[in-house]
């Protein structure tokens, strides 16, 4: 089975969950097992080749111009540990399926599981760290699911953040200091990496990408000082407890640390780091256990402790270390995950996991006692089991270590971690299962069904076994550890045996479970003397922090983001100014190197009326309606600025959107106040004016240095000029490039005028069904109202008028592609000439006699443009490439078609369309129901009352 | 000539900009239209400035001005009336459903950790 289906499996397998829980928990159950089965399946058949020596490979190139490749391998390092994974998955799944009670929804958790599976499997087999960087906050993420699902629980939902915070926190310093190993060797693969020690070691960069690194991989794995987050992930229900915070999730900190041994260990900086952090946290952790009541804390810090032990044997270096580091993992992970199951079963039996209130179990639970006997046994080091042959291979590593220039300090400190262990091992069976039976227990002990038991109790055939039989695990090891040397170093000597002879690290062991037991005994005073030590709280500290980051942000962010809007934009103009300001003065301008061109004195007159008009706009601005007229003249100067200067297609366009845009503002006046109200002081407002000079200043002077200065590169409009007529088949470039060259732009952009027009119906719609609807209705009017509302003279023009300006609208259209004019000015003119009707005759008169709906027209205007890009297909040319050809018809001269005229329609109906739809959703806000509305087309219509009376009375109805 | 353009739209940038900075829902679209002219005419100008040179091929003539930019604003000032649009339905909204036509959120009260309790002061009537 190839790598990428082992990873992908667990991903695409967490769909099924959520489906199969509709057939039941049976069914949901079997189907997460399944997927896991058929991934532990697929690894198992690289499993001969891999230990063999060779190494399995999936290669993908994905972003290759980022170094992003979905390459995966298969060595013993990745394979113990994706058999831990899976192996242990499949335990849990079966494990969870009794555990979880009717109201948990196991669909949602079977998900999540298999989510994270996923993510830790592609953690041990990614090849680029990259992919790596991904999967590993994959796990933070779906471990952040799995510790807070149940979410009624406000320790689960803490746990969950907290654990997201470090573990992310981590992640974050990961990526830096993957990316700066990246920079190092210049290729982001793993096995590049891995074969670059000498490169790495000797770059200025490995500090930091070392310190990074540790810092993902120690707060992953709850290494002193971020120890902390892992007692509080353990409010996760119990199968989460046991596969992610003691089989899985802690050790992919360990087993990036494995994976990096080649590169990074070795150094004074790592064994200094990686030591010290492995033995502080190793003892914390077993000191902290002890004196812990909840089983499941008690298992919690003794996690911690075991992963600073093998965190410190990584951190030493040596090969003998990474080998017993190996060994040690796999012993961890089996009788660790036991004792969380049977902590589990506990909790399910007795309804507590109080020590306080346990004991005496042995009697009503021997099954679950005997399970969870041996496994802490291994875990206090007792001869015969798993947790024993390693544990002295790290009292041996550790008599051999050196720290700090003593000798005897590494020794005595692990000796110390190895006594506590012991004694919170012997506390968990005594304290639980031996003593005096209780009645007093708040439900009736049992042992659980075998679902619940079997999990576990095959977890304990290792530990036996190969506390027995340690050479058959040794090739294994063995295996494994050459991956994680690397080649780096000569194979370790020493042989994984029972008996080596009376060693120190005998002497070491013995002290360690004598001490154990002596602790133990002395454990009243003892924990009273803890209870009343003055310890810091690492919540407590943990709490402060976040709220001292959340109050830092808060001050900043609302000092910036205040709601006050005009707040905004005078911080973003003084930004854009000052970096313009500082661009303008460090850089450099070749100065002016053109001409400057003559002022003729229209020009003057138009610059003049110009500036007049946007001075006089400011000064009066409190005057809405005179706004709009002063508006208009800037309107109509900017157009004729544009004529002059030769583009007259803009100068067409300009000028119908100010007719539009006049009347836009008409209809918004005729809701909104006239006026605006004076309400800054004089101080804001010569801020204000301060602001916007600045503003007018910084964007004249860009424009003027612009336009004296040629351009720096030869624009690539010498190639439209060239094309228009061969290429595009039109004489008028500025169509040519709109219809054509970019084609494509404006097609988007036909499209984005459809989509605004459709949200001012849409909100014109939402108004007018919510409350305002009534407001609407009641409002009465600030001034007296016109009489002859609708005037006869008016509509008699329009109405004549109609017809030319369509015809004028059809010419500009034809003409567009071979003189200024096109699609979007006819399709303006062509929406004011009806908008004319609107105005002269009323909302409802007009409306009755539209035909088309408005969407629809935008909508066919997007459609025939589409289609007619589509066309090109046909052709065999991409994407609305066009066509045209010369035609004659007698008696007519001789004319040109070309297909952009088709997308030219689908733009001008598309404009037309979007005009007339946001104008009368506008309009439809005034059209108050209930009030008479006219059904003629004007107020006074001589023809119909000839006395005149009836507009009399029809003017008092309307007011 | 120059200077006329550039001054020209210096003026109508520091209009835009003043306008926008104002309290009310229809000043601020105002502005944003100056702006919108000033951003046009800069685009355009960005082509440099050309007399009696359309890009309107022509037998015989050989000079014509850039055609680019006068193509992207062509498109930019019907853009411009959509979102123009778009903006004044929603200070309508707002206007009719809430008699409030300030573009000032209200500043956070204290209580809920407001930490800046100025700018309202002077928009309050």
């Amino acid at each position: 089975m190839s790598l990428f289906i082992i990873v992908a499996l667990p991903f695409l397998g967490a769909l099924l969950p959520g489906l199969m829980i509709q057939a039941g928990r049976r069914a949901c159950f079997m189907a997460t097992f399944l997927v896991t089965a058929l991934a532990s399946i697929g690894l198992a058949t690289h499993a001969p080749a891999v230990l063999r020596g060779e190494v399995v490979t999936a290669r993908l190139n994905w972003l290759p111009d980022l170094g992003l490749n979905v390459n995966l391998f298969l060595d013993p390092l990745g394979l113990m540990f994706a058999a831990l994974i899976l192996g242990i998955g499949l335990l849990i799944i079966a494990y969870a399926r009794y555990y979880l009670s009717r109201d948990d929804n196991m669909g949602e958790f079977y998900s999540y599981l298999l989510l994270f599976q996923g993510a830790m499997v592609g953690i041990v087999l990614s090849d680029n760290i990259l992919m790596l960087l991904i999967f590993w906050e994959l796990t933070s993420l779906s471990s952040f699911l799995l510790i807070g699902f149940w979410k009624h629980l406000p320790e689960g939902r803490q746990g969950a953040r907290m654990a997201l915070a470090v573990t992310g926190m981590g992640g974050l310093a990961m990526i830096g200091g993957m990316l700066l190993l990246g920079q190092i060797v210049g290729s982001y693969d793993l096995t590049v990496i891995l074969s670059q020690r000498d490169l790495i070691q000797q770059s200025p960069l490995y500090m930091p990408a070392l310190i990074l690194i540790l810092l993902g991989c120690f707060t992953k794995s709850a290494q002193f000082p971020f120890h902390f987050w892992l007692p509080h992930a353990m409010a996760a229900p119990t199968p989460v407890s046991a596969y992610l915070h003691s089989a899985t999730m802690v050790k992919a900190g360990l087993f990036l640390l494995a994976r990096m041994w080649p590169v990074l260990s070795g150094t004074d900086a790592w064994v200094l780091i990686v030591c010290t952090a492995g033995l502080v946290t190793m003892v914390l952790g077993a000191v902290i256990a002890f004196f812990k009541d909840d089983l499941k804390a008690l298992l919690a810090f003794s996690t911690v402790s075991h992963l600073g032990l093998i965190t410190f044997l990584l951190g030493t270096g040596t090969p003998f270390g990474a080998m017993a580091a190996v060994f040690h993992i796999l012993n961890h992970a089996s009788f660790k995950a036991a004792l969380f199951m049977s902590a589990g079963i506990v909790d399910h039996a007795v309804h507590t996991r109080d020590l306080k209130r346990l004991g005496g179990l042995r009697h009503a639970m021997p099954i679950t006692f005997a399970i969870a006997t041996l496994a802490a046994l291994s875990m206090a080091g007792i001869p015969l089991l798993n947790g024993f042959l390693s544990k002295e291979m790290m009292l041996e590593e550790a008599y051999h270590t050196t720290l700090y220039g003593s000798p005897l300090l590494v020794a005595a400190v692990a000796t110390l971690g190895a006594l506590f262990s012991a004694a919170y091992s012997f506390r968990y069976i005594s304290h639980a299962f031996l003593g005096a039976e209780r009645h007093d227990y708040p439900a009736h002990p049992h042992d659980p069904k075998w679902g619940l038991w079997l999990p576990p109790a095959l977890l304990i055939v290792p530990v036996v076994v190969i506390g027995l039989a340690p050479f058959l695990a040794e090739p294994f090891v063995r295996a494994v550890t050459k991956a994680v040397i690397g080649g780096t170093a000569e194979m370790p000597g020493g042989y994984l045996k029972i008996w080596h002879g009376l060693t120190p690290a005998l002497g070491m062991s013995a002290i360690a479970v004598l001490g154990g037991a002596v602790v133990l005994a002395a454990y009243r005073p003892l924990a009273r003397g803890w209870a009343a030590a003055p310890r810091p709280e690492a919540k407590a500290i943990f709490d402060a922090l976040i709220a001292g980051c959340v109050a830092l942000a808060r001050g900043f962010s609302q000092r910036l983001h205040d709601g006050a809007f005009t707040r905004y934009a005078a911080i973003m103009v003084l930004t854009v100014v000052a970096i313009g300001a500082h661009a303008w003065l460090t850089g450099s301008s070749a100065g002016p190197t053109r001409a400057m061109m003559p002022v003729t004195p229209i020009a003057l007159a138009a610059w003049t009326m110009l500036i007049a008009a946007a001075c006089f706009l400011v000064t009066v601005h409190h005057n809405r309606l005179a706004v709009l007229i002063l508006m208009g003249i800037i309107g109509l100067m900017v157009s004729v600025g544009f004529n002059f200067f030769s583009a007259p297609d803009l100068a067409l366009t300009q000028i119908s959107v100010e007719v539009v845009t006049i009347i836009l503002l008409l209809l918004a006046l005729n809701f909104l106040p006239n006026r605006s109200p004076v309400e800054s002081t004089l101080a804001r407002r010569m801020r204000d004016g301060t602001i916007a000079i600045a503003g007018g200043v910084a964007a004249a002077a860009l424009i003027y240095t612009i336009l004296m200065s040629d351009f720096p590169q030869a624009p690539i409009s010498e190639y439209h000029l060239a094309n228009s007529y061969k290429g595009g088949g039109g004489d008028n470039v500025v169509n040519v490039i709109l219809v054509d060259f970019r084609g494509f732009d404006t097609f988007g952009e036909i499209i984005v005028l459809g989509i605004a027009a459709l949200v001012i119906y849409a909100l014109t719609e939402t108004l007018l069904s919510g409350p305002v609807r009534a407001r609407l209705l009641n409002r009465g009017y600030e001034e007296e109202r016109a009489g002859d509302a609708h005037p006869l003279m008016m509509v008699v023009l329009t109405r004549v008028m109609m017809p030319i300006v369509l015809m004028v609208g059809v010419y500009i259209f034809l003409r567009g592609h071979n003189e200024p004019g096109g699609g979007f000015v006819s399709g303006l003119v062509v929406a004011i000439a009806v908008l004319m009707q609107y105005m002269a005759s009323g909302f409802a008169w007009a409306a009755n006699r539209q035909r088309f709906p408005y969407h629809g027209i935008i909508g066919s205007g997007v459609l025939v443009a589409g289609l007619t890009g589509i066309g090109a297909w046909f052709a065999g040319a991409p994407f609305l490439s066009s066509a045209f050809g010369y035609f004659r018809i007698p008696p007519m001269e001789e004319f040109e078609l070309a297909t952009a005229m088709g997308f030219d329609l689908g733009v001008f109906l598309a404009v037309v369309g979007a005009v007339m739809l946001s104008l009368e959703s506008f309009s439809r806000l005034g059209r108050r129901a209930g009030t008479e509305v006219s059904e003629h087309p004007m107020d006074i219509d001589p023809s119909r009352n000839p006395d005149g009376m009836d507009a009399a009375t029809y003017v008092e109805e309307e007011s | 000539m120059e200077l006329l353009i550039a001054s020209a739209i210096g003026v109508l940038t520091a209009a835009g900009i003043y306008m926008v900075l104002r309290f009310r829902t229809f000043p601020v679209i105002i502005g944003t239209s100056l702006l919108s002219y000033a951003v046009n005419v800069f685009l355009f100008a960005s082509g440099r400035l050309a007399v009696n040179a359309p890009p309107v091929l022509r037998d015989g003539v050989e000079v014509y001005t850039d055609p680019l930019p006068q193509a992207l604003v062509l498109t930019a000032i019907v853009i411009s009336f959509g979102m123009t649009a778009v903006v004044v339905i929603i200070a309508l909204g707002s206007w009719l459903s809430s008699d409030d036509d300030l573009v000032d959120v209200p500043a956070v009260p204290a209580a809920a950790g407001g930490a800046d309790p100025a700018p309202r002061g002077e928009a309050a009537q």
